[in-house]
């Protein structure tokens, strides 16, 4: 699938490369590419129809993850893994929402009075449905479709010691399944837990964000499917630019508790290809609130193992001189 | 709520599958039903094998924090024991037995020399074969050399492992046979070379994860790697050499003990709540057997340094004991990674005083925030 071997035989630029906004196909050896594509996931939206899920299965060709009936809210998925890259979550919360009233409550309705009307309501009456804010409700229902967010600096594909994950003329990341052999070390590395093995083939899998689609310009499965819109997919600046959009008019219509999560081209991770609008902490979601990218440490890792294997030289010189002593 | 139950049956009718009232009690009652989530779900941890040392304030306070469902925020790795903590351990012994031949060999230490250098030889490669056998797809190891990344610490020790197994192996078998001195000379100096490299970048490669022990321990995980390597390859030349030979080895031993047990006192100190981990569970087992023999590894060693059982004894002690340390940090890394607590309450404190990892927070709460500098002047 790759192209070019994107690991040997790059001059690398260093700006950028673990940390920051950056153009991440550029990084990956892409020269003329076009935009960054990804997914902004509007959950304020989702109806929790898992279509994507669906689809994601059936396009991909994702064998079944497991009939399993876990008793947690609608959610029988559980959460991304090797045979399930789209997750809907279902989030049942002890928290008022304004609720709306749909005028249904038929007590003290005396049908045999309104027999002679011949409808229940009077055909005036029935052209609107009476919606007015109710008591705020002491349950309420969260639902997102969670996915790989194919980071800007992707610890993935950083720590993948074969060159099978690779960046693609998207940004996107993906992993060469011809290549993989299943080291397993993308799978601890990545700080949402999306990517995991396939335990009877042993190599590991995760959303490409359909790269064979999206190079004949057909946009991926789940957003294809999504019947609410929730998933929208495009050029990552023209998702950000919605994004902040939808922000503002949820906030002007008092949804207070709306925020964007992977947005930012400044946080952990570089910012999310494929980040998402919330309503409540990321961590009720299963997201990390605060996710960093591993290697942004490395540099410091590897002084310290320097640093380490120069101690070890000096105990053994040391034994030497002392070892005639004790 | 054996009523609601009982309402439930009555309803449903009997022979309805479900939740059944027996004389023996509820049966089928799906206890996750009641999980509660999306309101703060932390639950008060510790009592069980909780071990707090010498009343230090802990880092972080017993915290509550939210999750969905408590279920783990990060995949927890697939890696397997005996494989990879073997691997970890294995590759300490090997690069510390390196410099320990090295040294013996500089000294006319014979019989140490050669143990230490068949023994590193004999390391590295099961290190090798406990990594290859942990693959998915073993038979696709060869593609680990496909590339060379700084930035996977992986591709870095295969390269590495890939150098050293054929200069250690060449090094032994010049000290066994006794033929080509120099070429062996100059093998021992390349696998001395290599050898502390080998003992350390182990560190880096589990440090290099989301795993929370793992990760957050980076700064003395090396320096607990190298002790417990040296504690190994110290541990063999007390079981394989003479008295008369043994003294280095002793040392070592000695060294990397006070080493590893003095850095992990200290990662775990600073790691605060998530250092827990190292004193809980399997993990917390394996560490303490590890604390226990090397220390009495090490003291054995000493006062019985003139005889030739209690030195054997007492290195076998400490092979284990580096085995055992392996395996600790190996399981309590497992067990940080399981509980979505050491993932989320470290990065929401983080949060909460105001300093996200990299000073922006992945959170952006106000539409003002989201709107370029250029079109807020404008506005
Ligand atoms: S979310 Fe995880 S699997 Fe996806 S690109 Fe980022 S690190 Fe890789
Ligand atoms: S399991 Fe496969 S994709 Fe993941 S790091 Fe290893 S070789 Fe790369």
């Amino acid at each position: 699938m790759a192209p070019v071997d994107v690991t040997i035989g790059r001059r690398p630029d260093l700006t950028g490369a673990l940390l920051g906004d950056t153009d991440p196909a550029a990084q990956g050896g892409w020269t003329d590419h076009p935009p960054r594509m990804g997914f902004f996931t509007d959950t304020s939206v989702c109806i929790g129809c898992k279509a994507c899920e669906v689809a994601c299965k059936e396009w991909n060709a994702i064998p079944e993850d497991g009939l399993v009936f876990t008793g947690m809210s609608m959610d029988n998925t559980q959460g991304l893994g090797a045979d399930t890259w789209r997750h809907v979550a279902f989030v049942e919360q002890r928290k008022p929402l304004a609720v709306q009233d749909p005028g249904v409550l038929h007590e003290g309705v005396d049908v045999l009075a309104l027999a002679p009307q011949g409808s229940g309501t009077s055909p005036d009456e029935a052209g609107t449905t009476p919606t007015t804010p109710g008591d705020p409700g002491d349950l309420r229902w969260l639902m997102a479709s969670d996915v790989c967010k194919h980071c800007t600096h992707a610890a993935c594909l950083d720590v993948c010691p074969t060159g099978s994950l690779f960046r693609t003329e998207f940004g996107t990341v993906v992993v060469q399944e011809d290549i993989c052999n299943g080291c397993g070390y993308c799978i601890p590395a990545c700080p949402y837990g999306v990517i995991d093995q396939r335990k009877d083939d042993g190599r590991a899998w995760k959303c490409t964000l359909c790269y064979d689609r999206l190079t004949v310009g057909q946009e991926p499965a789940c957003a294809k499917n999504c019947p609410t819109d929730s998933i929208q997919f495009g050029p990552l600046d023209e998702l950000r630019e919605r994004a902040g959009a939808r922000l503002a008019s949820l906030h002007d219509g008092g949804v207070t508790d709306a925020r964007l999560y992977g947005r930012d081209p400044h946080d952990g991770v570089g910012g999310d290809g494929a980040f998402f609008l919330l309503l409540d902490e990321p961590e009720v979601y299963g997201l990390p609130p605060d996710p960093v990218v591993t290697t942004r440490d490395l540099p410091a890792m590897w002084r310290r193992v320097g640093a380490a294997a120069a101690t070890l030289v000096g105990a053994a010189v040391a034994a030497f001189v002392a070892g005639r002593r004790i | 709520m054996p009523t609601d139950d009982a309402v439930e049956r009555e309803r449903q009718g009997a022979g309805t599958p479900g939740t059944d009232v027996t004389k023996d009690g509820l049966r089928g009652v799906r206890p996750d039903r009641e999980a509660v989530t999306g309101v703060t779900t932390g639950r008060p941890r510790g009592g069980r094998g909780r071990r707090r040392r010498g009343g230090e304030t802990p880092q972080v306070p017993d915290a509550t924090f939210t999750s969905y469902y408590a279920e783990p925020v990060i995949n927890k790795p697939v890696w397997e024991a005996p494989d990879i903590p073997g691997y970890l351990f294995l590759g300490g012994l090997a690069g510390a037995a390196s410099l320990l031949g090295a040294g013996a060999q500089r000294t006319g230490r014979r019989r140490l020399e050669r143990s230490s250098k068949v023994g590193a030889v004999a390391a590295g490669f099961l290190s090798l074969v406990g990594l290859v056998h942990d693959l998915g797809r073993p038979q696709r190891f060869l593609n680990m050399l496909r590339v060379f990344k700084v930035t996977s610490p992986m591709s870095v020790g295969s390269w590495l492992l890939a150098g050293y197994i054929p200069v250690a192996g060449a090094a032994a078998a010049s000290a066994v046979t006794g033929r080509a001195p120099r070429a062996g000379a100059a093998a021992t100096v390349a696998a001395a070379t290599l050898g502390p490299a080998v003992a350390s970048y182990t560190a880096a490669l589990i440090s290099d994860t989301a795993v929370p022990a793992w990760h957050d321990g980076y700064r003395e995980m090396p320096f607990v790697f190298v002790g417990s390597g040296a504690t190994a390859a110290g541990g063999l030349g007390l079981l394989t050499a003479p008295v008369a030979e043994t003294g280095p080895a002793r040392a070592l031993a000695l060294a990397g003990t006070a080493l590893e047990l003095a850095t992990f006192e200290r990662m775990e100190r600073r790691l605060g709540m998530v250092g827990e981990v190292y004193s809980q569970g399997r993990g917390g087992a394996y560490v303490r057997a590890g604390t226990l023999l090397s220390v009495a590894g090490v003291v054995g060693a000493v006062l019985g340094r003139r005889s030739r059982v209690a030195s054997a004894v007492c290195g076998a002690a400490m092979l284990a004991a580096s085995a055992a340390t392996r395996w600790g940090v190996f399981h309590a890394g497992m067990q940080s990674a399981d509980d979505p607590k050491y993932t989320v309450v470290p990065q929401r404190q983080r949060l909460e005083q105001g300093e996200p990892a990299t000073g922006t927070s992945t959170t952006t709460r106000t539409p003002a925030a989201t709107t370029a500098p250029s079109e807020a002047a404008e506005a």
